[in-house]
């Protein structure tokens, strides 16, 4: 089993604490989490364990890449500590399970990652993808499995990932997109965090987008839109790709309004909330954030990751947004149409 | 035989009969596990007096009459066991009228569900019914007779027990009205405040008599339904689970899965809670109250309500459910049974694992539906096993499975619902003699030369 890379000289030289003063669900000065990371650290009780709402946002806190995210995760399991209720961390372990089912198609050096979400089925289409669409991956053979971070299962992610890496260079593939952030956050923060060799180049699907539409340039027709952007928990992991939110927007005409939850105060869609500590939290954080996206004006919230969209787009709907997925946005630019929409639920009666 | 033919071509006309080699292969047999049985004739009738002429030829000529929805019960309730005369009541289809004010429908005897669901959605939107999870072709009447279940039945019963009035033909041709509607043009009562006969025909799988006509109450139809699924590892909660969920009373339908396949079903138990609703707040009130009565469970990490995405969740709002019909075909060959017991809820644990060790046992694929029924007086839980329809040991493997199953739902307290020849035999053999004799005094006096659907009921 793979280890994961913490020094704790940094955080014994760290002044600020950001990993839990900037903590969005704990309400911690300086000096009590000091206090309190010194006991993750070394292994003993904190209530940090206990509180914390997985939201990975310290990942991105942390001012010297110290992985404090995976060390709550690592702690947590080491305690026994359950953030969410056992059966579903059952049904999420089962579900996700490799089980020799390849579900590729026509593979090349360069590839999609559709991650274990079907959504890419229908958002995969048009232009944008010319020379690519066939080229794809999907399902438990190539999950990266950072779900269970939300578990306290850093033991599954590490007990699966040699084998999901291995799965993915068997198919050749040297340039991996990953159409879902939390692969991409696997490749470059998770991976390399517990000395993982990644034997491919993971591109972020966002770097794609802006290539893609830099090559269809002259298709572009400016949307004139204002848009509330949606961070994803596993953006946290890969902060680095923010800036191409801006680039594409900036490229297809879209405002990202400034408001009081994005970058680094962003909320995430919180329905893992719901599911380890109750409605009672989920409910707060998806309103505050969507009152935030109608107090700024916004026409559009797009969304980077489709969980996120299956948790918010009926709730933004309602609240007279229009929800939308990036690669969809692009469409929209180049004159296509938006794939991913609200499903007819079967409500009737 | 052939003055049988004449006769029923002279009823029906002849477009609507038929002793053709196709039609009595496809009516021999249903998707179950029972032997097939040829009828000699299929006929199609369209009117009650139809059925009355048929049945007071085959009483005099001492033929079997056995009457047919969709065939659906997967019992062989409807192989016609001696032969004779099969009654396919498709053709009598009518909605004939619906009372909104006391909220009761009557539809004839051969009416589907499905239709009645369209007819209601588009003329009464206010009013619905309790839809089994069948496909939509299965009738109203075949599933009251069976005393099926469906949503609503954790508030209102079976099926059975929203039954508001019947007209029968009966075994020697007598038009016999049951409940208020025989004394009034209304049918808002099946029995009280009158002697209640309709227990002369409803469970008896229709050996002693042909429904014609039935009355079926109809419930609110709020704007707004949802589900909250909820998910735990141990059986032993799942009845406490059950009554929390059922004391806050406003369950539309509670239902529990449990299955080893796909992957994300293993090891857990999808307790499914319907909550219905005339606006957001309702149903937001709903959800709360539906999370407070399963708190204690949650914060002791026993188990969590799971978020459903759009798409998880279309599947399990669909009336009827398309997953039975999609479990029917999991083995290929389209081959699906289930023994049904109705049991108290406090046996879910030992028929759970039941149903692993016999699974286990006859290496055969399983599932299981759960659904509480009356505010939890009982319980229907399904022993779920499909099979290949081409694999003759696999299908055998799957019938001894159930058998045992069977038997061992009986030992623990239950009583099998829509019971094959095997199970009902069981059944009369563990009846109190007394009751058993009084069955069979019924069964004399309503049908003397024993021509409903023989084989069933059959009390020596």
């Amino acid at each position: 089993m793979p280890e994961l890379k913490f020094d704790k000289t940094k955080c014994t030289g760290c002044k600020a604490v950001s990993c839990l003063v900037k903590c969005q669900y704990m309400n911690l000065d300086r000096n009590k989490a000091k206090k309190e990371w010194q006991k993750v650290i070394n292994g003993e009780d904190s209530f940090v364990l206990e509180a914390c709402t997985t939201c990975y946002a310290c990942e991105e806190y942390c001012p010297f890449g110290n992985h404090p995210f995976y060390l709550i995760v690592e702690r947590q399991e080491e305690k026994g500590i359950l953030p969410a209720p056992r059966p579903i961390i059952t049904m999420w372990i089962n579900q996700c399970q490799p089980v020799g089912r390849f579900m590729v198609g026509k593979v090349e050096e360069r590839a999609l990652s559709y991650c274990f979400m079907p959504q890419f089925n229908t958002l995969v289409k048009g232009k944008l993808f010319d020379g690519i669409a066939w080229s794809v991956i999907f399902g438990q053979e190539f999950f990266c499995n950072a779900v269970y971070l939300h578990y306290a299962r850093a033991s599954v992610i590490k007990d699966r990932l040699f084998k999901v890496m291995d799965n993915i260079k068997k198919q050749g593939i040297k340039e991996l997109v990953c159409l879902h952030d939390e692969c991409y956050g696997t490749f470059t923060s998770l991976a390399p965090a517990y000395g993982v060799e990644v034997p491919f180049k993971p591109i972020h699907y966002f770097q794609y987008l802006n290539d893609k539409l830099k090559e269809l340039k002259s298709e572009i027709k400016p949307l004139n839109a204002k848009a509330a952007y949606q961070r994803n928990c596993s953006a946290r992991l890969c902060p680095q790709t923010d800036h191409y939110v801006d680039d594409i927007f900036g490229l297809i005409g879209v405002e990202r309004l400034k408001r009081e939850y994005d970058k680094e105060n962003g909320l995430c869609c919180a329905e893992v909330f719901r599911m380890a500590k109750g409605p009672a939290l989920a409910d707060d954080v998806q309103k505050r954030n969507i009152d935030d996206m109608i107090k700024v004006g916004a026409e559009y919230c797009v969304f980077n990751c489709p969980a996120c969209w299956d948790s918010l787009a009926e709730k933004v709907v309602k609240a007279g947004i229009k929800p939308i997925h990036m690669i969809d946005l692009c469409k929209l630019a180049i004159g296509e149409e938006q794939t991913l929409k609200l499903p007819e639920l079967a409500l009737e009666v | 035989m052939a003055d049988i033919y004449e006769a029923l071509v002279k009823i029906v006309g002849k477009d609507y009969i038929s002793n053709q080699k196709e039609e009595r292969y496809f009516y021999a047999r249903d998707g179950g596990l029972m032997p097939p049985h040829e009828p000699d004739y299929v006929v199609m009738p369209k009117t009650t007096e139809e059925v009355q002429q048929i049945v007071n030829m085959a009483n005099k000529e001492k033929v079997p009459l056995v009457p047919k929805g969709a065939g659906l019960a997967l019992t062989g309730l409807v192989i016609p066991q001696k032969s004779g005369i099969l009654l396919d009541m498709k053709r009598m289809d009518k909605i004939l009228e619906v009372n909104e004010k006391a909220r009761y429908v009557v539809v004839e005897g051969g009416t589907t569900h499905g239709a009645l669901k369209s007819y209601l959605q588009k003329h009464h939107p206010d009013l619905r019914h309790s839809i089994p999870d069948s496909p939509p072709i299965a009738t109203v009447v075949a599933n009251a007779v069976i005393h099926g279940q469906g949503r609503l039945s954790q508030q209102h019963g079976f099926n059975s027990d929203m039954v508001s009035g019947l007209e029968v033909v009966l075994p020697t041709g007598e038009i016999c009205r049951i409940g208020s509607c025989s004394v009034s043009s209304y049918w808002f009562s099946k029995g009280p405040p009158l002697p209640d006969l309709s227990g002369l025909f409803l469970g008896w799988f229709g050996t002693t008599g042909i429904i014609t006509k039935l009355g079926l109450k109809l419930y609110p139809c709020k704007k707004m339904r949802d589900v909250m699924l909820f998910l735990t590892d141990r059986a032993e909660l799942v009845p406490d689970i059950m009554l929390r969920l059922s004391h806050t009373e406003m369950m539309e339908d509670i239902t529990i899965s449990a299955q080893p396949m796909p992957l994300r079903f293993k090891g857990t138990f999808w307790i499914m809670a319907y909550i219905t609703g005339d606006s957001e707040e309702e149903l937001e009130f709903k959800r709360k109250m539906t999370w407070d009565a399963l708190w204690g469970c949650f914060e002791r990490r026993d188990g969590g309500f799971i978020s459903l995405s759009p798409d998880m969740k279309a599947p399990l709002m669909s009336m009827p459910s398309k997953d039975v019909t999609k479990f029917a075909d999991v083995a290929k060959g389209g081959g699906f049974q289930y023994a049904g017991p109705i049991t108290p809820i406090e046996k879910f644990p030992a028929f759970i694992k039941k149903l692993d060790e016999v699974a286990a046992k006859y290496n055969v694929f399983y599932a299981s539906t759960t659904r509480l029924i009356d505010a939890g007086h009982c319980m229907m839980f399904s022993f779920s096993f499909s099979f290949n329809r081409a694999n003759p040991d696999e299908m055998a493997r799957a019938k001894k499975a159930l058998d045992e199953a069977s038997r061992f739902a009986l030992e623990e307290g239950g009583v099998l619902w829509k019971a094959d020849l095997d199970e009902q035999k069981l059944l009369m053999e563990r009846m109190d003699p007394n009751t058993l004799n009084l069955m069979k005094k019924i069964k004399q006096l309503l049908d003397p030369n024993g021509i409903m659907n023989p084989g069933n009921w059959e009390v020596k």
